[in-house]
C-alpha cells in the first residue's frame, strides 16, 4: 500500500510512524517518487533535497527503533516555502538577487518542525519576495495549479498549495502578508489557515511587511493544520513581536460541536465583486453550518472598500525599508560592471529585482517620503485602526465571520499579470485579516464547473486560532461531498 | 554691531551594555573584524531585532541624571538611508517619541553655573566601520561596531561659548562615569561630539543660519573648532556675506573647519515606526527602580564634600571630576586622614603621578590606606615632606607599603639636635661670604643655608629643628 502514502494526511503519517507501522524512510521514498512522477507537470519544486529527506527520515527510524517517542510530525513529509531560512539548501525567495544566498541559520519555524521529526523534500515556488498573487513573478519559473496545468496555483505561496494540492508533500509551511496562504489554498483546493498575528515566531522569515507577514500551514485536512500550529506556534524569544501567550493543544478544538457558534456574514464580502460560482458555494457552506444548529448573524465592515488602498501603502512602505538590505554589499547579486558605490546600488538592484518587487519599493518609498507621509503612510495606519474596530464591532455581535477566499477562482496564466491593479483585487477578501492581525483560514467548498476549487474564508478573533479551526474542522466532516484529488497523474 | 553665538550639541555616546543593543553579540569592538558578529547585526535577510532591556535601563538612568522626563510609552523608528557601512540600509533609532526628553544639565564656567536645556536623549544602533586601508582600491567593512548601543543626547541652543561648550561636555562626561554607563574615550569613538553654531546680532531673538562641526577627536578640539567657527562666521557677516547651512569638519593639524557637505544633498530619511520592536512602555515602577539606583550624582557629591569635609570649591571639584578618584578621596579620609591634606595630596602629588603614567586613579597600586598611613608619617613627624614626595613615588611604582620603604630605605627624618648642629656649624663655617651678607641683613640667602643642610643630612632633616637652630646659630 506504499504507493498511497502521498494522499495520506499528515496525522496518518505520524501514527503510522510512532507505532512503527511505516518507517519514515519509507514514506519519504513513496514521496520522492510521487514528486518524480508529477513534477515536470506541478513545478512546485524549486530545491529537492532528497538526501536530506532520506537521513532526516533515517533519524526518525532510528529513534523509533530505539523506542523514544518520535515527534509530533514523526516522518510527515513537508516542503517549505522558498523565503524561510534555512542552512541547507539556499534561500532564494525567488529572487535572481538571492538565486545563491545561503543562509547561515534557520528559521525558528524551520527548527521547530525539525525538532518535531518532520522531513523537509525540499522548497518551493512563490511569487519573488511574496509579492503577488499568482506565483508568476517567480525568477525561478511558473508553477501551474494540480487542477488545471493551465491555471495559476495562487499566491504568493503558490508552490506550497500546488505541491500539498499534487500530493508533493503531506504539508508545507507558506507565509501570509495579505493573503498569500489563503488565497493560494483556495485556487489549489487545500486548508490554508494564517495565524493571529504574533501567533508564530518570523525570525527567519525573510520580511515583506513586518507588520503583516505570518507563517502558516498548508494542508489536505484541518487536522493537520491543527497539528502543525500545535509545533510551530508560541513565544520566540528571537522574534520581539511573537505573543507570550500559552499554545493551545489545537487539535483538541476540533470536536464537531458548533451549537450556539455565531457566524457573521459581512455585507461587503457579498457584493458584485464577487463572481456568481464563487457565491453560490459559499452560500451552500454556510447553509451546513445553519443546518447544524449555527446562528447565522449578517454583521458589516463598512471599512472593507478602504482596505486594499491602506493595504499597499503599508506593505509597500515596510517593504521599501524590508528590501533596503538587498544592495550586493555583503551577499547576493553584485551588478559585475558596477564601478561606484552608487552604481553598485542601482544597477544590482535594478537587475536583480523583477518588475513588480521594483513596483512596490518605488511605491513605498514614494509614500514615506517627506512631505507625502502625512497623506499616505500616516493616514493608512489610521484607517488600518478604524478597520480593525471594525471587526471588534463585529465581533461582538459573532465568534466567527465567514465568506469568500478568493473574488475568483484560478485563472490562466497572464490573465491578470498585465494588470496589477486586477491582481491587487484578487486579495480583496484576505488583506483585511492582516491589517486587522486575526487568524483568517481558507477550506476547500467545492469546485466549479470547470473544476476549479472554490475556497470559504473564515476569520476569528486575535488568538482564537481554536474557534477557528473547530469551525473549519466541522465543516470539512459536513460538508457532505469530496473534494476529490486534482486530475494530475 | 556685536554678535551672539548660539550652539547646540549633539552627542553620542556608546552605553556599555555586554551585548549590541538588538543582538546578544558582545560590543567588544577591538577584537579582530567581523568576529563579534550575528545575522541580526550583519542584517541578514530572516534577522530580527530585539531590544536590549539593560540599554533602556542605562538610557533611563542618563535621562533621570539630565532631569529629563522619562516617556512613558515611546517606540523605535527606521531612519532610512544607503550607506555600506549600515547593514540593513536603515538605522534603528527614535524619532518623533524618544525615550528621555525635557532636560537640562547645570555647568560651571567662568566662577558661575548656567543650565543647559537637554531637548532629548534616543536609543540607537551604532553602525559598522569601513576601511579603504585594505589596498587594491577595495574597501573593507567591520561590522563589530554594528548595532553596538548608542545613546544620542541633544542640547537646546543654549550654549553662547566655546568654553560653555567645553564645560557642557565635560559636566556630561562626568554625569555619563558616575553612571558608570559609558567609557565615553573621545579617542575611540564611544563619545561623539557635534556642534551647530550660528551667530545672530545680539540682542536679537532669531537665529542665524548655523554650520554643523563633525569629527573632532577631543574636548580641546571642539572647544578651538567652535571658536574657529564662530571668528569664520563672524567675518563672514562682517564682510557681507552669508553662512551657508553646511556640515563642516575640523583639521586639527591647521586647526580649521572646512566644509564636508551642503545641505541640499541632505538625507529625506523617510523615518517610519520599527514595525519590528513593540513600543517601550515605561511605568512608574521601573523609573522608581532606576531612580534608586542612581548614585549621588557630580554636584551633589561636590556640595557634600565642600560641607562635610570643609573642602574648597576648587578641591571639591577637581575630586569630584571623577566618580573613582572621588571614592578614593572618601577612602583615604576614612581610613583616618586629615581631609584637607588628604584633599592636597590627591590633587597634587599623586594625581601628577597618575598623570605622567596615563593612568586611571582605578589602576593606582597606592591603596587608599597606604595614601593615609604616608600622610600619618608626616603629621608624627617621621618623615618630612619632601622625603614623603620620594615615599610617593615609590609607593606608586612597587606598591609597598610607606613603612616598609621608610624602613628599608632610612629615611626617617633627622630630629636628633647634636646631628643637626654639627651640619648646621659645618655649613656656617664653609659659606663667610652668605654670612656676611646675611648679616648686612640679606633675608634672602637664610633659603641657601637650609637648602645646604638640608643637602648634608640628605633630606631627612627636621624642617623645623633645622630652621630653629640656623637661627640661633647666625646669631639672630
Ligand atoms: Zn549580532
Amino acid at each position: 500500500m506504499t504507493l498511497d502514502w502521498h494522499w495520506k494526511s499528515a496525522r496518518e503519517i505520524r501514527d503510522a510512524v510512532q507505532s512503527g507501522a511505516v518507517s519514515a524512510l519509507d514514506v519519504t521514498e513513496a514521496y520522492l517518487r510521487r514528486i518524480d512522477a508529477v513534477e515536470d507537470k506541478v513545478d512546485a519544486y524549486t530545491q529537492r533535497w532528497n538526501d536530506t529527506a532520506r537521513s532526516m527520515a533515517t533519524k526518525v527510524d532510528e529513534k523509533v527503533r530505539r523506542g523514544e517517542t518520535a515527534g509530533p510530525l514523526a516522518g510527515v513529509p513537508v516542503a517549505l516555502k522558498e523565503l524561510l531560512c534555512t542552512r541547507t539548501g539556499k534561500t532564494t525567495c525567488a529572487s535572481k538577487m538571492l538565486e545563491n544566498f545561503r543562509s547561515p541559520y534557520d528559521a525558528t519555524v524551520v527548527r521547530r518542525l525539525e525538532e518535531a521529526d518532520a522531513v523537509f523534500l525540499g522548497k518551493v515556488n512563490m511569487d519573488e519576495f511574496a509579492m503577488g498573487s499568482s506565483t508568476e513573478n517567480s525568477a525561478i519559473k511558473p508553477t501551474r495549479n494540480p487542477w488545471n496545468l493551465r491555471c495559476v496555483p495562487g499566491g504568493s505561496s503558490g508552490g506550497s498549495a500546488a505541491a500539498v494540492s499534487a500530493g508533493e508533500c503531506a504539508l508545507s509551511l507558506g507565509s501570509d502578508t495579505g493573503g498569500s496562504i489563503r488565497q493560494p489554498a483556495c485556487l489549489c483546493g487545500c486548508v490554508g489557515i494564517k495565524p493571529t498575528y504574533g501567533r508564530v515566531s518570523r525570525y527567519g522569515l525573510v520580511a515583506f511587511a513586518s507588520s503583516l507577514d505570518q507563517v502558516g500551514p498548508l494542508t489536505r485536512t484541518v487536522e493537520d493544520a491543527a497539528l502543525t500550529l500545535n509545533v510551530i506556534c508560541g513565544r520566540d524569544a528571537m522574534d520581539a513581536t511573537s505573543a507570550d501567550l500559552p499554545v493551545p493543544d489545537f487539535t483538541a478544538a476540533l470536536t464537531g460541536d458548533i451549537r450556539g457558534l455565531r457566524i457573521g456574514l459581512p455585507k461587503e464580502y457579498f457584493t458584485d465583486a464577487l463572481s456568481d460560482q464563487m457565491r453560490e458555494k459559499i452560500e451552500a457552506a454556510i447553509e451546513v453550518f445553519r443546518d447544524h444548529g449555527a446562528t447565522i448573524v449578517d454583521v458589516s465592515l463598512p471599512c472593507s472598500e478602504y482596505a486594499i488602498a491602506v493595504y499597499y501603502i503599508i506593505c509597500t512602505a515596510e517593504a521599501s525599508a524590508n528590501l533596503a538590505r538587498f544592495d550586493g554589499v555583503r551577499y547576493g547579486f553584485r551588478h559585475p560592471e558596477a564601478k561606484t558605490m552608487q552604481e553598485m546600488y542601482v544597477m544590482s538592484k535594478s537587475a536583480a529585482f523583477g518588475p513588480e518587487v521594483r513596483r512596490r519599493i518605488m511605491l513605498g518609498t514614494y509614500v514615506l517620503s517627506s512631505g507625502y507621509y502625512d497623506a499616505y503612510y500616516l493616514k493608512a495606519q489610521k484607517v488600518r485602526r478604524l478597520i480593525k474596530k471594525d471587526f471588534d464591532a463585529a465581533f461582538e455581535q459573532c465568534d466567527v465571520i465567514a465568506g469568500p477566499t478568493s473574488p475568483t477562482p484560478s485563472f490562466e496564466f497572464g490573465a491578470k499579470s498585465d494588470n496589477p491593479l486586477e491582481m491587487y483585487l484578487s486579495d480583496i477578501y484576505t488583506i483585511s485579516v492582516n491589517l486587522a492581525t486575526l487568524p483568517g483560514m481558507s477550506v476547500p467548498c467545492g469546485l466549479t464547473e470547470a473544476g476549479l476549487p472554490v475556497g470559504l474564508q473564515l476569520m476569528a478573533r486575535p488568538f482564537e486560532e481554536e474557534t477557528l479551526l473547530r469551525a473549519a474542522h466541522f465543516y470539512e466532516q459536513n460538508r457532505g461531498f469530496d473534494m476529490g484529488r486534482p486530475p494530475v497523474a | 554691531m556685536d554678535y551672539e553665538a548660539v550652539i547646540g550639541m549633539e552627542v553620542h555616546v556608546e552605553i556599555n551594555s555586554k551585548s549590541k543593543v538588538f543582538c546578544s553579540c558582545p560590543t567588544d569592538f577591538h577584537a579582530p573584524p567581523n568576529t563579534n558578529v550575528c545575522p541580526i547585526c550583519l542584517g541578514m535577510p530572516g534577522a530580527l531585532p530585539v531590544l536590549n532591556r539593560d540599554m533602556v535601563n542605562k538610557s533611563i538612568a542618563v535621562g533621570l541624571a539630565l532631569g529629563c522626563k522619562i516617556s512613558r510609552w515611546s517606540k523605535m523608528d527606521r531612519k532610512n538611508y544607503f550607506y555600506p557601512d549600515l547593514a540593513k540600509n536603515y538605522q534603528i533609532s527614535q524619532y518623533d517619541l524618544p525615550l528621555c526628553d525635557n532636560g537640562a544639565l547645570e555647568i560651571e564656567v567662568d566662577g558661575g553655573s548656567k543650565r543647559i536645556g537637554i531637548t532629548r536623549a534616543h536609543m540607537e544602533e551604532d553602525t559598522a566601520r569601513n576601511t579603504h586601508a585594505l589596498g587594491g582600491g577595495q574597501s573593507g567593512i567591520d561590522f563589530n561596531r554594528s548595532g553596538v548601543p548608542l545613546l544620542e543626547i541633544v542640547t537646546e541652543p543654549d550654549i553662547r561659548s566655546a568654553r560653555e561648550a567645553h564645560a557642557y561636555l565635560t559636566a556630561l562626561k562626568q554625569i555619563l562615569q558616575y553612571l558608570d554607563v559609558s567609557d565615553c574615550n573621545m579617542e575611540e569613538g564611544s563619545l561623539r561630539a557635534e556642534a551647530n553654531i550660528s551667530l545672530r546680532p545680539k540682542g536679537h531673538a532669531e537665529f542665524g543660519v548655523k554650520t554643523e562641526v563633525k569629527n573632532v577627536a577631543s574636548f580641546s578640539g571642539v572647544q578651538k573648532a567652535i571658536e574657529f567657527e564662530i571668528a569664520r562666521q563672524e567675518q563672514v557677516l562682517r564682510s557681507g556675506g552669508v553662512i551657508i547651512q553646511e556640515t563642516r569638519g575640523w583639521d586639527a593639524d591647521r586647526g580649521i573647519t572646512f566644509s564636508q557637505r551642503k545641505k541640499e544633498s541632505a538625507h529625506d530619511y523617510r523615518y517610519f515606526p520599527e514595525p519590528d520592536l513593540p513600543p517601550i512602555v515605561v511605568d512608574d515602577a521601573w523609573e522608581q527602580r532606576i531612580r534608586h539606583q542612581l548614585p549621588e550624582l557630580p554636584m551633589a557629591r561636590k556640595q557634600r564634600l565642600e560641607a562635610q569635609y570643609g573642602l574648597s570649591g576648587y578641591d571639591a571639584h577637581v575630586i569630584t571630576l571623577s566618580r573613582n578618584f572621588a571614592d578614593y578621596y572618601e577612602k583615604v579620609v576614612a581610613s583616618g586622614a586629615d581631609p584637607k591634606k588628604a584633599a592636597n595630596w590627591l590633587t597634587v602629588e599623586l594625581q601628577a603621578l597618575l598623570s605622567e603614567a596615563k593612568a586611571e586613579i582605578t589602576a593606582c597600586r597606592v591603596a587608599p590606606d597606604a595614601l593615609a598611613a604616608l600622610l600619618k608619617l608626616i603629621d608624627t613627624g617621621e618623615i618630612n615632606g619632601k622625603i614623603a614626595k620620594e615615599v610617593l613615588a615609590e609607593m606608586f611604582t612597587s606598591g609597598q607599603s610607606p613603612d616598609s620603604i621608610v624602613q628599608e630605605k632610612g629615611l626617617n627624618q633627622i630630629s636628633d639636635t647634636g646631628a643637626i648642629e654639627d651640619a648646621v656649624k659645618q655649613v656656617i663655617g664653609a659659606s663667610p661670604n652668605q654670612v656676611a651678607q646675611y648679616k648686612e641683613g640679606k633675608e634672602k640667602v637664610f633659603g641657601y643655608f637650609v637648602g645646604q643642610v638640608m643637602k648634608a643630612t640628605q633630606g631627612k632633616g627636621n624642617p623645623q629643628l633645622v630652621n630653629e637652630i640656623l637661627r640661633r646659630e647666625l646669631g639672630r
